[in-house]
């Protein structure tokens, strides 16, 4: 096992360094003058624009320059917001739980209504149920999200009146974030109605957010659990006189969950590709939109910093995704 | 009183007849072979007796007794109760057959879990003192193993285990031996006898080797596109075949071949769901197939030594050893 | 295999091994999800071939008197208008009917560039292992550990917004799993006997990467290749909306989604019926390509 993480890691550094070669690199290749686009200022005068060359390392073979950028990387500098003028880093953190939390439910609501829709359809195979749920996966998989949120949006806020149009919360509260996660803080501020608010406002993005990953779990449960309901071991959990729940549930969908665990972590990239439309239409303050802002007011090196910090987090839950692959496949465990 | 006895059971799949009015006995301790080619039923009747036969599978009898009760009419809770328990079976591919996500302890835990309760540590207890009785080395050890790391033998010990944890009254061994390297054939049946003797389980023994049949069973069942076409004593039926079925698999064992220049065959196939034969369903590959053979099904035939599935059985005295 | 699928079409074709083609059609019509789906698509081609001829409207008229008109089934919508007007008078059927143009061009380029570069890469990987190979394959993995709509936003932000770039950006998106696939499937056909033969035989590189081996890869290319041709039109729908992608007054179906948010509470047509088309177009695109992979897939076939 330590092996297997090794090889995982060993492979990790090599990426996230051409990530940041990319981050390096992409301020280079926007056309205009980088000094220009990371001081956010246009018609810098010669000597100003000499003097900031100079301070930001501009002036030096761009190995060094990499150099010099990779290491204030490594130490956590990714440099200034134009806008805010605060560092990237701080931004990024202050917004990244709201992106968290609403993945967090998206994936949840996703994994807890596709898996037993997949195994049930699976197992009624060819049944009206089987029928529909595929159609429905197959639908939700060609949804373009972001008009999905509206027709929510449309349906449940403008003729239900049952959920509100955007935000975290509702106005009427307001609390010092402790954890950043707002069902938690509610929950903590102990003021009445706040949780209830927080709970309100997540239900539309977390639909959207998780349409794709439902339809996709779903597929991916139903076509696994085919594929083992005929294998010779669920046959012998049957002689051995166990109830079809647990043959089913159990013998089965332990080795279903393999594939479907590989899914689940390929949609955590999905999912943060998802949160820039799904924050963008409830104007949920998350990574996401505010990777979209950045770069509608130019701001550079937030888009420069969030695209390597999102990149990073991808990477860090693929390895994670890997060793939980291990865990539960006893076949990658011992292999050598 | 047979400890299991099947009167006339059919198992349908859509149009497929895979058994076809198969009557069927054991008796307590008795070590009974099924024989016959794949495709032949063997196993779905084993299955059915098991009540293992799902969707689109139908099973129809007029009743199946075991130890004295009435199985048609339980309901599956009471037919799982059973199943595992007094009537276990092991299957053709041990490497398949046990699941790779436990280790072999669990699964064999499992069953006196489900059937016997008592405790982690008794269920523990019992999990070491039946790997060690089906021949495992360092039990304490290997109960943690994973099927994928012991060898197609050692699974095939460990199916046995989980077999007869619950001290089973029928065991079902369906071709056990197949999917084995030969040097473990031997060995597998060996211990399968063994444990039938020391358990005194009754035991039947699905195969299409008649050398393994000849060298364990009492008594033989010969089965034929769903049906029973011969069943006798394991010596009588090997010395004096009556069906011409029986003989032809009989002469087709490379023992009796060692004098003749080539091995002989049977030529055809058993017969699928469109190509059924009126009349006999052996007569298109039957070398002593005759008019009447074409025209009409011929019953079973019971005498005092056995049973028969032909309109022109062969005379005991036709082929000598 | 052969013999199941020949026994099929046996009825027609006597005793003759039928077309390949015709085999793989005898299949897929079997599966009445994926017949549909074709024709949905055959009927957008249509439209867009004919947008000009069909649409009641210009697509960029603007009718003073007519704004945010519901569609015809409401009090009061009119036939002049059958899907209403949206927030500057311009009839929506008729920006539909030609937004269908754009999807179809969208999903053709951006499967056409990705699938070459895509081949290209992937048959020089699996030809020259080692540090060229390694080289590729280490930057597809950078590339997938972007999600693929972040990395098309900043390739846009790079390029700058517009329909083009977002082309651009969204077919490079596409490359990893293209090559890795590409790869893959040429390693395994490399190890085959008749790969060897060839080589015997004296063929040279280039024909023995495009003539030999590639055509025995091209199964699971073709069904990619539609799968991303259906995401094209949803990721480019997705960057249009964005403000990314085709600018306004462009009747892109994407765009058209952006233009009409803020009346998501007032105008509820405004904002239904371009989703409803790109739903529809990708939906049925998704079903053909199902059903293609299961026709291509010799694994499935019984």
């Amino acid at each position: 096992m330590l092996r297997f993480i090794l090889t995982r890691l060993s492979i990790l550094i090599p990426t996230f360094i051409g990530v940041t070669l990319l981050t390096f690199a992409m301020i280079r290749l926007i056309p205009g003058d980088p000094i220009e686009l990371l001081v956010g200022e246009r018609g810098l005068d010669p000597a100003r624009h000499a003097k900031l060359r100079a301070e930001m390392g501009l002036d030096r073979p761009v190995l060094e320059q990499y150099w010099h950028y990779l290491t204030g990387v490594l130490q956590g500098d990714l440099g200034k917001s134009i806008v805010t003028k605060q560092p990237v880093v701080d931004e990024f953190f202050t917004l990244f739980p709201a992106t968290v939390e609403l993945s967090i439910c998206a994936m949840l609501f996703a994994v807890a209504l596709g898996i037993p829709a997949g195994i049930l359809a699976a197992v009624r195979r060819g049944s009206v149920f089987d029928h529909s749920v595929m159609g429905a996966a197959l639908t939700g998989y060609s949804m373009p999200i972001f008009w999905w949120g509206l027709l929510l949006i449309i349906l449940f806020s403008g003729i239900l009146g049952w959920t509100p149009v955007s935000g975290r919360i509702s106005l009427l509260y307001f609390f010092e974030p402790v954890t950043g996660f707002m069902l938690i803080d509610s929950w903590l501020s102990g003021e009445s109605g706040a949780f209830k608010s927080a709970v309100r406002h997540l239900i539309l993005p977390t639909v959207v957010l998780g349409t794709i990953p439902l339809a996709v779990i779903a597929r991916q449960t139903r076509s696994a659990m085919l594929e083992v309901l005929h294998e010779d071991y669920v046959r012998t959990a049957r002689a051995k006189g166990l109830a079809p729940w647990r043959v089913i549930g159990f013998h089965a969908l332990r080795n279903a969950l393999i594939p479907v665990i590989t899914v689940i972590g390929l949609q955590v990239g999905v999912l943060f590709g998802g949160a820039v439309l799904t924050e963008t239409i409830f104007s949920w303050p998350g990574i996401g939109k505010w990777i979209i802002d950045s770069i509608h007011r130019r701001d550079y090196p937030s888009v420069q910093g969030g695209i390597l910090l999102i990149a990073t987090t991808v990477i860090i839950i693929n390895l994670l995704v890997d060793l939980v692959y291990g865990l539960i496949n006893p076949r990658i465990r011992h292999r050598r | 009183m047979p400890l299991l006895e099947i009167d006339n059971l059919s198992v349908t799949f859509g149009g497929l007849r895979a058994v076809d009015g198969l009557d069927l006995s054991i008796d307590e301790g008795e070590v009974l072979g099924i024989v016959g080619e794949s495709g032949s039923g063997k196993s779905v009747a084993m299955l059915a007796v098991m009540g293992l036969i799902a969707f689109p599978g139908v099973v129809r009898a007029n009743a199946v007794r075991f130890n004295g009760r009435e199985l048609t009419g339980l309901n599956k809770r009471e037919r799982r109760n059973l199943t595992g328990k007094d009537i276990a079976m092991i299957f053709q591919e041990p490497m398949t057959s046990l699941n790779p996500c436990f280790t072999v302890g669990f699964q064999i835990t499992e069953t006196l879990k489900v059937h016997e309760g008592g405790t982690r540590n008794t269920r523990r207890e019992r999990a070491l003192e039946l790997l060690s009785q089906v021949g495992i080395p360092d039990p304490e050890r290997r109960l943690n193993s994973f099927p994928h790391q012991l060898s197609g033998g050692m699974n095939q010990r460990v199916m046995i285990a989980i077999a007869i944890a619950c001290r089973p009254k029928l065991l079902i061994a369906d071709e056990p031996t197949t999917a084995l390297d030969v040097t473990i054939q031997a060995q597998i049946l060996q211990l399968l006898l063994g444990l039938q003797r020391e358990y005194g389980m009754a035991l039947v023994l699905i195969t299409h080797d008649m050398g393994v049949v000849a060298e364990t069973a009492q008594r033989v069942s010969v089965m034929y596109a769903g049906q029973l076409v011969e069943e006798r004593a394991a010596g009588a039926l090997f010395t004096h075949p009556r069906h011409p079925y029986t003989h032809a698999l009989l002469d087709a064992l490379p023992e009796r071949g060692r004098d003749r220049p080539r091995l002989p065959t049977i030529p055809g196939v058993v017969p699928g769901l469109y190509d059924r034969p009126s009349g006999c369903l052996f007569n298109p590959r039957c070398a002593s197939a005759q008019a009447d053979c074409t025209e009409r099904v011929p019953p079973i035939e019971s005498g005092n030594r056995g049973r028969v599935r032909c309109w022109h059985p062969l005379r005991e005295d036709a082929v000598g050893a | 295999m052969n013999e199941t699928a020949q026994s099929m079409s046996g009825l027609e074709s006597a005793q003759a091994p039928p077309h390949p083609l015709r085999e793989f059609w005898n299949y897929f019509r079997l599966n009445r999800g994926a017949v549909a789906g074709l024709t949905f698509v055959a009927l957008v081609v249509f439209v867009a071939l004919f947008a000009d001829i069909i649409a009641p409207h210009d697509p960029h008229e603007q009718y003073r008197d007519h704004f945010l008109e519901p569609p015809v089934w409401e009090e009061s919508g009119t036939w002049e208008f059958p899907l209403g007007t949206d927030a500057v008078g311009r009839d929506i059927l008729t920006r539909i009917l030609h937004g269908s143009r754009y999807s179809l061009v969208i999903g053709f380029i951006v499967v056409t560039l990705s699938l070459t570069v895509g081949i290209a890469l992937g048959l020089l990987a699996a030809f020259f292992r080692g540090s060229f190979e390694a080289l590729v394959m280490r930057a597809m993995d950078i590339m997938l550990s972007m999600p693929s709509l972040l990395l098309a936003v900043v390739i846009v932000a790079i390029l700058g917004p517009g329909l083009f770039n977002a082309m651009l950006a969204i077919s490079v998106t596409y490359l990893p799993h293209l090559v890795r696939l590409t790869r893959a499937a040429a390693i395994t056909e490399l190890s085959k006997d008749y790969v060897v033969a060839s080589k015997v035989s004296g063929a040279r590189m280039p024909r023995l990467m495009v003539i030999t081996v590639l055509p025995n890869c091209m199964a699971p290319l073709i069904v990619q290749a539609t799968l991303s041709f259906s995401n094209a039109i949803l990721d480019a729908a997705a960057l249009g909306f964005l403000g990314l992608g085709a600018q306004p007054p462009t009747p892109e179906w994407g765009t058209m989604l952006a233009e009409a948010r803020e009346f998501v509470l007032r105008a509820w047509w405004v904002v239904t019926f371009p989703g409803v088309a790109i739903l529809l177009t990708v939906l049925a695109l998704n079903l053909f390509g199902d059903g293609l992979r299961d026709a291509l897939d010799p694994k499935l076939k019984r």
